[in-house]
């Protein structure tokens, strides 16, 4: 073993960030100390952000099969078949953690990271989504942070050459110190050519390709998975730097050589990097595997053994090929002008043997490696949650003039155009994308096909927080009644699960109650789980983030050309409400920009009757009995028919009636889920109102579309008439003038 | 009519010229490798967008000094055609094919969004197709798009009416909100003095299906293959 190391003790052990107990149980898996070498690995492979410690009895519970199901979670990302031979690959992850300790970079190897997932599965990256949450965009640091994460984003993605199609922005001062960034990517790859993660075959070569490793990043995934306090900004070494070029040409290079048959297994150098490939693909296939670390291709000297295992550098693959195949290797990627260097080869112990200039620095079952402890730590609902649900906000009195609240609603920052962040985005490389970012969903072409898809990601952190359960199966049915609202039919969910501490009991709480609700909610839509990611541990100083799970739904439509989109298309036609009455002013975007409360409780889900209004949307999109179809989330049915009149290429006014009854502020910006307002030409009127007669769902005419205003009245009384232009402009300067 | 796609290390529009080459125009199409010097048998090279070897150094700059874009002098001075678009535009200045630079944004930020051309001179290869005054739409996508050329050199782009396309208003009006990137005198697109090289910034690929919000970007290309075709300079090389 090598001699100059430190020597494994307890205290070094925590100061990695394992526990006592854990140290003893690996001592007790090993029958002997580890090395110092080897208790590195450990940190690594059983940290929370690796080994899901803390989830894996929750996620569970979560569905993650169905009739499209090519590969369900548990690898790179999770693959849905879409027919005529063709396959989704898509997977949704955080980086969190990073990007607040360095917002350009953290935000960049983001994306760098889940494009790798991507097309390690041998698909080729054709969107990214990106969830992003921040303190209240006032503030100069969080401003700060909006502007580094959306330039790493648009320096990556851009670089690199896949498209931004959609994602959201939202904001509230519990993100302030624990901005969310979560980043989707959706890849095509035909059906029967999908490479996996697996080490199979004893005696074929272990390969490292891609970027050469520095010490950027080494413990990575340890900071990922622990708090912050004052001194996050000194973590900063943690953090990797991108560089989206080399990734690329690994793109490219990795699909050309999947064409040969040559690669057997292929996994992404991610979180605790050249480590968790070498111990994770042979646990995968059952196999071992032994490498010799000086080979790798460095670009700094006199790396340790422990550096080069742990180093998060990025733009790296480890490729296990056919024995014999070698050189087609070196071919492909001498051609791209990448570094592919033997470094090992399949072994059939079960060890993970690790050889530095032939010396041994790690030999450890890779089964010990993998199956990290699992823990069900207690649970228990906040003390604070009933005061907090009980709170009726009617009690608050009226606006008096409920223009001056629509356009504060509309212009809120959440709710504004985020136009500032997408044009530095590119939308359309590729050619597929038809549907552009600032609709409920984006939609893309499948070449080839008649096909489109259409996806969308979506997660409400004051509803999540308000009710755990509810919120997050809120989230599930929101992100596909995106999807149904763009004319798709959802296929399939990634989540993204950022909550604070798990060893808190009331956050950990918040995560199997919105576990529950995610489960739920995708048993009654048929959506399965394949893939996605759990981010504990977002929090500063004890201050906890909004539980925010981030639901992306892939869905497809048939006939590409008939995909629809929110904005309303011109005068003359009928404006309906699809979905129940039921509405509630709790949690909502109007009752924290007006009153700044988050408090409430919120509006009752009927998952029968979500999934009843989601095949009528898309039944009649898929029949051209629409012209436009738009959700109501976020600020409620006002803002909804506000967003139809402002967000499309040309402006069209509305007038609008709403039954009396209710207060008017629960009318207008109540929200509650299964709504969705959709525009009807005259002339198909009795063939809607008949397929919504099929479709046993209820729902109303609800006003027209045209003039320069919008005009809103609850029974006999106006409470709104808007000049159109008003409206636009407190649309879109909403977020934009938080920056300027 | 012959075209060629030259794909160098970080090229990302390569695909989608190849696409509307083949599956729209519905003419022959091939990749050219950056290392490749052969021009032989292709009668337009298309120099699409991306970053070309990271970009790095300034954009078009490595790409500039490649060995397929050193062959391409010799291809324009036997009479072939070069479309540059984007990093293709970038190349150009830097390899001298085109005069003038492409800067970064004035507004210091990557721009994507939807443009609209006003077309300059009709009497080029790739534009006479089009009437003077037109206006085309289609989108850009670059960090690095802000056209300068030193006062000599604008003069002669202005007398030689190398000026093909400005970026202007829906109705045509060149202005300065309608220049997305501080681009000299709204400069979008230049050609050489023969007329034969011509470069844009905006991404005519992107606007060639009724499905991709637009048809103007295959203007250019019909002009072409009308041009090329008609006078059969095409069938003389």
């Amino acid at each position: 073993m090598t001699g100059s190391e430190p020597k494994a003790t307890p205290d070094l052990a925590r100061e990695l960030g394992l526990t006592a107990d854990e140290y003893d149980r690996i001592i007790k898996r090993l029958g002997r100390e580890p090395t110092y070498t080897e208790l590195g690995l450990f940190s690594a492979l059983w940290s929370e952000h690796c080994a899901y410690k803390h989830s894996r009895v929750f996620l569970a519970r979560l569905p993650q099969t169905g009739p499209h199901v090519l590969q369900g979670p548990g690898e790179n990302a999770g693959v849905v078949d879409i027919g005529d031979g063709w396959a989704v690959v898509f997977k949704i992850e955080s980086h969190n953690h990073p990007s607040f300790i360095e917002p350009f970079q953290g935000a960049a190897t983001g994306v760098g990271g889940i494009l790798r997932d991507i097309f390690t599965m041998g698909a080729r990256p054709i969107a990214l989504l990106d969830s992003l949450r921040f303190g209240e965009p006032d503030d100069p640091k969080t401003r700060r942070l909006i502007e580094g994460v959306v330039s790493g984003i648009s320096w990556y993605g851009n670089c690199f050459g896949c498209p931004t199609v959609g994602g959201e922005i939202a904001f509230a001062p519990e993100y302030a110190g624990n901005p969310l960034v979560n980043v989707m990517c959706v890849g095509l790859v035909r059906a029967d050519r999908i490479f996996r993660a697996r080490a199979e075959g004893v005696g074929n070569p272990v390969f490292y390709v891609g970027n050469k490793t520095g010490r950027d990043g080494i413990h990575g995934a340890t900071m990922a998975s622990s708090t912050f306090d004052e001194r996050a900004e000194e973590r900063r070494p943690t953090v990797q730097v991108g560089d989206p070029f080399t990734e690329k040409l690994l793109l490219e290079a990795c699909l050309e050589l999947m064409q040969t048959g040559a690669v057997v297994g292929i996994q992404d150098m991610g979180a605790a990097g050249l480590a968790c490939c070498t111990s994770e693909m042979p646990a995968r296939a059952g196999t071992g595997m032994e490498v010799e670390l000086s080979r790798v291709p460095r670009r700094e000297i006199e790396m340790t053994p422990y550096e080069i295992l742990l180093s998060e550098s990025q733009e790296r693959m480890l490729l296990v090929v056919a024995r014999g195949r070698e050189e087609e290797v070196r071919r492909v990627f001498a051609k791209w002008e990448l570094d592919a260097v033997e470094i090992g080869q399949v072994t059939g112990d079960g060890d993970l043997t690790v050889r530095h200039h032939g010396e041994i620095a790690a030999r450890l079952p890779v089964k010990a490696l993998a199956e990290a402890p699992r823990y069900e730590k207690p649970t228990a609902p906040p003390p604070w949650m009933a005061e907090l649900r009980a709170f009726d906000p009617l009690t608050l009195p009226e606006p008096a003039d409920y223009e001056e609240a629509l356009l504060a609603v509309l212009g809120s920052p959440t709710i504004g155009s985020k136009e500032w962040a997408f044009r530095q985005y590119d939308q359309q490389v590729g050619i597929n994308t038809l549907v552009l970012p600032g609709s409920d969903a984006a939609v893309l072409r499948v070449k080839g096909t008649r096909r489109a898809l259409a996806i969308s990601t979506d997660g409400n952190g004051r509803q999540v927080f308000l009710h755990p359960r509810r919120g997050a199966a809120m989230a599930v049915c929101e992100a596909a009644r995106n999807v149904s609202c763009a004319g798709g039919r959802p296929l399939g969910v990634t989540d993204c699960l950022n909550f604070g501490s798990p060893e808190r009991p009331e956050i950990l709480w918040q995560f199997a109650e919105a576990i529950d609700g995610l489960a739920e909610a995708c048993r009654a839509l048929d959506l399965p789980v394949v893939g996605g990611n759990v981010s504990f541990y977002n929090e500063t100083n004890g201050q906890a983030v909004l539980p925010t799970p981030i639901v992306g739904v892939v869905g497809v439509l048939e006939e590409a050309g008939r995909a629809a989109t929110q904005w309303f298309k011109g005068a003359g036609h009928r404006l309906a409400l699809l979905g129940p009455d039921a509405v509630s002013l709790g949690g909502s975007e109007y009752l924290w920009t007006l009153h700044r409360r988050l408090a409430g409780a919120l509006a009752p889900l009927d998952l029968g009757l979500e999934r009843r209004v989601q095949s009528a949307v898309q039944a009649a999109i898929g029949t051209e009995l629409v012209l436009s179809a738009h959700d109501c989330a976020e600020g409620g049915l006002a803002v909804a028919v506000a967003e139809g009149c402002v967000t499309g290429r040309e402006l069209v006014g509305g007038s609008v009636t709403l039954p009396e009854g209710a207060r008017a502020d629960l009318t207008l910006f109540g929200e509650g889920p299964s709504r969705v307002v959709v525009s009807v030409d005259p002339a198909r009127v009795l063939e809607f109102e008949g397929l919504m007669a099929e479709s046993a769902i209820p729902w109303c005419w609800i006003g027209t579309t045209g003039s320069e205003r919008l005009r809103v009245r609850c029974g006999s009384t106006t409470v709104i008439d808007a000049a159109i232009e008003s409206l636009e402009q407190a649309w879109r300067r909403g977020f934009e003038r938080h920056l300027a | 009519m012959r075209f060629g796609v030259v794909v160098f290390p970080g090229t990302w529009s390569d695909c989608d010229f190849h696409y509307v080459v083949s599956e729209v125009l519905r003419q022959p199409v091939k990749y050219i490798w950056h290392r490749d010097r052969n021009l032989d048998d292709v009668d337009c090279v298309v120099l699409p967008g991306g970053f070309s070897y990271g970009d790095y150094l300034r954009a078009g700059a490595v790409a500039g000094r490649s060995p397929v874009v050193e062959a391409l002098g010799d291809f324009v001075a036997r009479g072939g055609h070069v479309l540059g678009s984007c990093n293709g535009f970038q190349i150009l200045c830097e390899a001298g094919l085109l005069p003038g630079a492409l800067m970064r944004n004035e507004c210091l930020q990557y721009r994507c969004q939807q443009t609209h051309l006003v077309v300059e001179n009709v009497e080029t290869p790739f534009t006479r197709g089009l009437r003077v005054g037109q206006v085309l739409t289609m989108p850009i996508s670059h960090g690095e798009g802000k056209y300068y050329a030193d006062a000599g050199a604008l003069a002669k782009l202005r007398k030689n009416g190398q000026i093909v396309f400005r970026y202007a208003t829906a109705e045509g009006q060149v202005t300065r909100t309608a220049n997305p990137n501080g681009s000299l005198e709204s400069i979008a697109g230049v050609v050489n003095e023969e007329g034969t090289v011509l470069g844009l910034m905006p991404h005519p690929e992107r606007a060639a299906e009724p499905a991709m919000g637009s048809t103007d970007g295959l203007l250019i290309f019909q002009s072409l293959l009308g041009s090329l075709v008609e006078d059969g300079s095409f069938l003389k090389r």
